[in-house]
């Protein structure tokens, strides 16, 4: 049920606003709030169109994940200016978002959204294993609750990709094309944020560039498997980290944020 | 329209109890119905071990057999520890 609008609701006056917090605390806790919170509204659009009614619970459950995981991570990144979770993830406009674009890539059928899967919980698995170290408490906290969460997700993409790969010539040709469209999204993964890389030297953040190891070393032991080959790709340029985004982010948001804007202050 | 196979799964609800039968569900493999039942049964933190059996491995007895089956136990009281006088120390048996 969606609640009565609030004509005087809180923190309307922010709307529109192009100044972000200037703590590089918020920043990091922000882009990391950002890719969780978009891959979560990507997978929630397979929701009565998952090829299996058991797959889509699968799908909705990891959305839901991710979606707890971003509520984390925006509420304490707007604690820094006295914004709330909603009003980060409503009430921003595309450039003022800082996801990668790997998160924002349309779904595509269901081998490239396993493929994204794949590439991308296997640097979450790797990043929030990294920062249950973090000196930052809060974000040491989300990273041991959400690394067992994405311990899952990258199982759940591993399956898939294996069954996937090595099955039948259509399904191991739907894997090596999604795997293809995804990839050159992945070297973003692993660049440095200017706007974070002061904290990696304090402790509180983990330098993107020292995940990529583990991650190669996992994503190519399950491609061997599953019998695929790993793309030799020239990297998409990226820039999401800085407000740049892909064609395809806008309707994505406009879709997510269409009902907050018809009825601002909406609950459930 | 699913051309997966069905399961069926047991759930252990916590330790010291058995598995119970909660419902079926399709997958592709015996590993795929696991995480599908975890998904589908055990999101609210309900059991702490999960069984799944392929539905055509069940034998049933059949509805029709069920007066040959069930229904000679009906008379048969003696078959239910009642009869014993207990001492008065034994409380709860």
């Amino acid at each position: 049920m969606i609640g009565s609008s609030r004509a005087d609701e809180p923190g309307t006056s922010e709307e529109g606003s192009a100044t972000l917090s200037t703590s590089p605390v918020a920043a990091y806790a922000l882009a990391l709030g950002d890719d969780a919170l978009i891959l979560g509204q990507r997978l929630i659009e397979w929701v009565t169109h998952a090829p299996e009614l058991e797959e889509e619970v699968a799908l909705a459950n990891i959305s839901l994940d991710l979606l707890g995981q971003a509520r984390t991570l925006l509420t304490y990144a707007g604690s820094f200016d006295g914004r709330d979770e909603d009003a980060l993830a409503y009430r921003r406009a595309p450039e003022q978002f800082r996801c990668v674009h790997l998160v924002e890539r349309p779904n595509g059928d269901f081998g490239a959204t396993v493929a994204r899967q794949l590439l991308f919980s296997a640097y979450q698995f790797e990043l929030y294993d990294a920062l249950t170290a973090s000196a930052d408490p809060t974000l040491a906290g989300l990273a041991g609750k959400a690394v067992k969460e994405v311990a899952y997700h990258r199982d759940h993409a591993s399956l898939w990709t294996l069954r996937l790969g090595d099955g039948t010539k259509v399904s191991r040709g739907r894997m090596q094309d999604g795997l293809a469209a995804m990839w050159p999204y992945a070297d973003e993964l692993f660049a440095p944020d200017p706007a974070t890389a002061g904290l990696v030297g304090l402790g509180a953040a983990v330098d993107p560039a020292a995940l990529r190891p583990a991650w190669t070393r996992y994503v190519e032991s399950v491609l061997a498997e599953a019998t695929l080959t790993v793309p030799q790709m020239t990297p998409a340029p990226g820039g999401g980290r800085s407000g740049i985004h892909t064609p395809e982010f806008g309707a994505l948001l406009e879709e997510m944020t269409s009902l907050h804007l018809e009825h601002p202050g909406a609950q459930w | 329209m699913s051309e997966w196979p069905l399961w069926e799964v047991f759930v252990r609800p916590r330790r010291g109890l058995g598995h119970a039968h909660v419902g079926s569900l399709h997958a592709p493999d015996a590993e795929m119905a696991l995480r599908n039942a975890r998904d589908l049964y055990t999101r609210r933190q309900e059991g702490v071990s999960i069984w799944v059996v392929p539905a055509g491995s069940i034998t049933a007895s059949s509805p029709e057999e069920k007066d040959s089956f069930f229904d000679p136990a009906g008379d048969k009281v003696y078959r239910h520890p009642t009869f014993y006088t207990l001492p008065p120390e034994v409380d709860h048996l």
